[in-house]
């Protein structure tokens, strides 16, 4: 997909302007209960070297053996990001010493990995959306962990992740500002969710992503596109383990900036690893991996070809979930906005609470009622989607009562808080508190007589202008409690003060 | 009873069996024979009180009429079998004190059968040699001699101590691993029978891991019946081995009486290397008339690639066993470098310090062969030979049903005769080799005596889970064969 | 190809051994007896051929997705050489 390029995301330097291009490789854990090749659990936060199994400490003798879960959620993954599932794999052995690395080696898959080229449509906040293209997704084992400031010359090393299985998720660099960088990872994190396959946790480590970030003139990344040749981009460095949305916007913004000046000062950059310090905002390289690499892979002989029959594939592609394009392109179809629409398909919770709210009610108001009135009190109460106090079926009830006219806007919005804070049936509430609006003729022209009488000057004014008649409405919704129905308030003044249709 | 040692795993199980004896008494005489012969250095740990209970356990079950396959009979494992609270070594320095907390499914299987472990025996350093000489518990000794000399011979490797121990009747049978020839070429060197079963057949859950596509367990034994009996406890379908095949168990002894009437034997004509000594071709020549005579039929075959098997198996379980050895690393077990400045030094002393002379070097082939640059010239290159050597064995087992070859390309040797040169070493497995890179079961019987009075041994090679038919050849060879010799006990004296 | 005493020194701190300088030569010179050896696989064509990947004609066994195994800290830490309230101790380790 080409574009033109937006003027803001250009860096400016001294001898001119400069692109960015990012590509990102995503570690995802998978969700499963036990480990990629052993038995132990794969729960969080349990006591140290709880949780490992002979196997994942790496102890003599011990095997891999494959658990089915990872390899059905992997693919799921695949055919969540529109890609090629390949029916023959291999595990092959990433060869290096580490602490946290009991077996001396990361059983991973190199040359022939389970999922081939796919792709991920991002949106952008002025309603353009651009596709990522993914290089390829395997699975692998996740290292177990050093702790460094337990003590004052030693680490600790705790192997209770050690052997989890990861999806490592690669994408082309095919994004060119820390917006896409972020919406990107955002929409990746979606899809995992709404698959299944991923919790996206990012506090607790389930999501990292490692960002390569370079630099090039503008036109660059054109040519790139068009002949696939990287020697259009500039020198491209890693940035390790970003594990924040926000992070990844500072970290991309920071990194550019160095290498741009860099540049400019006659410099080179070198490929590498650097580290991002969210502390300081800043990345620095990182010296300890520094070291030659040579990762000395092969295939792992403890373990065979993984071949997949193009049956069982099918059979999980028939149960995928609708995902958030499909959703997305479904609720503008229902007439949201695309804006609405992307924020709601955003967090599948979320939209499922919508598609609670906006049964059998037009789907506009439910969505403006949902971002005004629902996220609005969340946000103030610091409350997740998942932690709302009123039922989607609740909400949809007042929506209904507002569009028969049966209460209010403005009532509906009171019944909302009382609802929120004690609880109750929406409707038991209406009819416990006579929060009915009023549609009565006869009591809403009894309220305008007492507004004229109370205000006869008022009346000429209104005469005179009127455009002022909205004054009159509003005492009139005083007198009822707000409970009159506006429209019919209106129609009765027109009446009653002779005012032309039109003012 | 004269000496119940002398008897094969079959006759024990049968006195056993008909209550004879206990196994009390059969496995005492056992620890007796182990202290006798510490000479032979074929153990690394001896367990004789587990033993013994074992035993006591054994017998109450016999009484109770609840006897396993290998009820109370007293077997050796070699020392690369992890053994839930017995000291694991693979003969290293690297392992320190290791005691596993958890048992290979292999000795797992045995000791379900009801068998009685009588100690840990010694090997080369992780299975790496062919003479037992790289063991950091010293070298093991055959117990047979030339005629009329004094000199020490190995007694083969990797699995020397298994096959000192069987050759000497320390045990009644014992269990070996073969990556490249460590259970036949041990076997044909001290007059026992030696399997390697299909890889695939016994788990490798538990045992110490050298090359992993290519190590095998398998019994080492006094007879081919033995090896049947032994095959059908060891071997099992594991879940915890991705490796593993899913095919039933046979009870293997019930194939020894078929016969090998109408069988077709291969002779592949590249096995006749320049080099090898007359007396081995010609023990060879014999052991194929002898198979002619009970009614099979000799067909030569070509196995072409057989002189790259060699060159391509030091690439391949070199570089397996650099990764598989990635783990001896001084963190969570094993030997660990006193004050270690910081965890680069830890783990180089470490290593340095644990790791013998030749398990170094093979680590640094492995190294090498895999590194950025070469590993389409070597790793890639030999992997593709292994699928050439594959097919080799598929065409040739077109036209026949086994294959007879030597075991070895002659007898025991000295010790230290062949320590200096590592190639020279590497060609004791230049017949067994390519058995290992094609996955293939092979076994090795005693043929007879060269003239110095040293046993020699014929090797038969079965298809792919074909162990019953290659039991069948093998027992003709044996009944032909007839060899009853015994080593002179020169290290009880 | 020819291994020099830098090759092997460099592959020695790869395979994280400590080599002592006076054997780097030496080494060298057993490992070039070698690969000159292995040279031969050379001579053979192999184009076309596939790399070997497995020697058994099976399928790769999947093990259900159930936690079986785990809770073994204790006896994780029987043959530490290094080891403080479960958990593996080292030399610290610098990013």
């Amino acid at each position: 997909m080409s574009r033109t390029i937006k003027g803001q995301n250009l860096i400016k330097g001294s001898s001119g302007e400069w692109e960015i291009v990012i590509g990102m490789e995503v570690h995802a854990q998978v969700t499963s209960n036990s480990k990629l090749f052993s038995g132990a659990s794969t729960a969080f936060g349990a006591d140290p070297n709880s949780q490992v199994s002979f196997v994942d400490a790496g102890m003599p003798g011990m095997l891999p053996v494959i658990n089915e879960k990872c390899i059905e959620q992997a693919v799921r993954t695949g055919l969540g990001l529109k890609a090629k599932i390949n029916l023959r794999s291999l595990f092959d052995r990433k060869n290096y010493f580490y602490p946290d690395l009991p077996q001396g080696y990361q059983i991973s898959q190199f040359k022939d990995p389970i999922v081939g080229e796919g792709e991920v449509t991002i949106d952008l906040k002025d309603g353009t959306s651009i596709l990522v293209g993914i290089e390829r997704l395997h699975l692998e084992q996740d290292a177990g962990k050093s702790i460094h400031d337990q003590h004052p010359d030693q680490s600790f090393v705790d192997l209770n992740r050690s052997g989890v299985a990861l999806m490592e998720i690669v994408t082309k660099p095919h994004m060119r500002s820390s917006e896409e960088a972020a919406a990107f990872l955002k929409k990746l994190r979606a899809i995992v969710r709404y698959l299944g396959t991923c919790d996206g946790n990012m506090d607790e480590g389930s999501m990292r992503a490692d960002v390569n970030v370079s630099v090039c003139k503008p036109g660059g990344y054109e040519k790139f596109r068009a002949d696939g040749s990287f020697k259009h981009l500039g020198t491209r460095c890693e940035i390790k383990n970003v594990n924040s949305l926000r992070f990844i916007a500072q970290a991309v913004e920071y990194e550019a900036r160095r290498q741009v000046e860099i540049i400019e000062e006659g410099g080179t950059i070198r490929q590498e690893t650097r580290l991002f310090d969210s502390k300081q905002g800043e990345t620095r390289s990182m010296r300890s991996k520094e070291e030659a690499h040579d990762y000395r892979y092969f295939p792992d002989p403890d373990l065979l070809p993984l071949e997949l029959e193009q049956a069982w594939v099918d059979a999980i592609a028939k149960s995928l979930p609708e995902l958030p394009d499909e959703k997305r392109a479904r609720f503008i179809a229902q007439g949201l906005s695309p804006y609405d629409a992307s924020v709601l398909v955003s967090e599948r919770e979320l939209a499922d609470y919508f598609e609670d709210l906006a049964q059998g009610v037009d789907a506009k108001a439910a969505a403006n009622w949902l971002n005004n009135e629902i996220l609005g009190r969340l946000n103030k109460a610091g409350l997740a989607i998942t932690e709302v106090p009123v039922t989607a079926s609740a909400n949809n009830a007042i929506i209904r009562m507002i569009s028969d006219n049966t209460i209010s806007g403005k009532i509906a919005k009171d019944l909302l808080d009382i609802v929120w804070t004690e609880g109750g049936d929406p409707k038991a509430v209406v009819e416990a508190r006579g929060l009915r609006q009023v549609t009565d003729t006869g009591a809403i022209d009894a309220a305008i007589e007492a507004v004229i009488a109370a205000n006869p000057e008022k009346v000429e004014e209104v005469k005179a202008k009127p455009k002022l008649s909205a004054w009159f409405v509003g005492q009139v919704m005083k007198q009822t409690g707000g409970k009159a129905n506006p429209a019919a308030v209106n129609a009765a003044l027109k009446t009653r003060l002779n005012l032309p249709d039109e003012g | 009873m004269s000496d119940p040692t002398a008897m094969t795993l079959a006759e024990a199980r049968d006195a056993l069996k008909a209550k004879k004896m206990s196994s009390r008494e059969l496995t005492g005489a056992f620890v007796a024979a182990i202290a006798a012969g510490r000479g032979l250095n074929a153990f690394i740990t001896e367990t004789a009180e587990t033993a013994l209970a074992m035993a006591d356990a054994s017998d109450r079950r016999i009484a109770e009429g609840k006897a396993g396959a290998l009820e109370g009979l007293p077997l050796a494992i070699k020392d690369l079998f992890c053994t839930k609270g017995t000291r694991t070594t693979a003969a290293s320095k690297i392992l320190g004190n290791f005691v596993p907390p958890y048992e290979s499914t292999v000795t797992q299987n045995l000791w379900n059968a009801g068998a009685v472990m009588l100690g840990k025996t010694n090997l080369d350093e992780f299975a790496m040699g062919s003479s037992n000489e790289t063991s950091a518990f010293g070298p093991v000794f055959n117990p047979w001699r030339s005629k009329g000399s004094n000199q020490n011979l190995v007694p083969g490797g990797s699995s020397g101590g298994s096959s000192s121990a069987v050759a000497a009747d320390l045990c009644l049978a014992a269990t070996g691993t073969d990556t490249g020839g460590s259970i036949r070429q041990p076997a044909a060197v001290t007059g026992t029978v030696g399997l390697k079963p299909t890889y695939g057949r016994c788990s490798r859950f538990g045992i110490v891991a050298f090359a992993s596509s290519l190590d095998q367990a398998g019994p080492m034994t006094k007879t081919v019946r033995d090896a049947a009996i032994m095959l059908t406890s060891m071997a099992s379908i594991d879940p915890k081995d991705s490796t593993s095949v899913e095919t039933p168990v046979p009870d293997y002894e019930s194939f020894l009486t078929q016969g090998v009437k109408g069988l077709k034997v291969g002779i592949p004509k590249e096995y006749r290397i320049d080099g090898i000594p007359a007396d081995v071709v010609a023990m060879w020549d014999k052991a194929a008339d002898w198979l002619k005579s009970q009614g099979a039929e000799i067909v030569e075959v070509s196995l072409p690639h057989t002189k790259y098997a060699l060159p391509t198996y030091y690439i391949v379980a070199p570089a397996e066993a650099s990764s598989n050895l990635a783990r001896y690393d001084g963190v969570r077990f094993g030997h660990r470098a006193a004050s270690p400045r910081d965890i680069t030094d830890l783990y180089e002393r470490s290593r340095g310090e644990g790791f013998g002379a030749e398990v170094q070097r093979r680590i640094l082939i492995g190294t090498y062969v895999l590194s950025a640059g070469y590993y389409d010239a070597y790793y890639s290159r030999a992997q593709k030979l292994r699928t050439l050597i594959k097919r080799d064995f598929d065409q040739a087992f077109e036209k026949c049903d086994v294959l007879l070859t030597p075991s070895t390309p002659g007898p025991a040797f000295g010790v230290g005769a062949k320590t200096s040169d590592p190639l020279e070493m590497y060609l004791q497995d230049v017949f067994t080799v390519t058995v290992n890179l094609a996955g293939l079961p092979g076994i090795s019987v005693p043929g007879g005596l060269t003239e110095s009075g040293l046993p020699l041994g014929l090797q038969l090679i079965g298809k792919a889970f074909d162990e019953g038919t290659l039991l069948r050849a093998a027992q003709a060879v044996e009944t032909a064969a007839d060899f009853k010799a015994k080593p002179a006990k020169w290290w009880t004296a | 190809m020819s291994v020099d005493k830098d090759t092997v020194r460099r592959i020695a701190k790869l395979a994280r051994l400590a080599v002592p300088e006076e054997r780097l030569e030496p080494m060298a010179g057993e490992l070039n007896g070698i690969f000159k050896w292995v040279e031969m696989l050379g001579e053979v064509k192999v184009d076309g051929v596939p790399a070997l990947t497995s020697v058994v004609a099976q399928k790769l066994k999947w093990r259900k997705d159930e936690v079986t195994d785990g809770g073994n800290a204790d006896a994780l830490m029987t043959n530490a050489p290094g080891g403080e309230d479960h958990f593996f101790t080292v030399p610290k380790v610098v990013e």
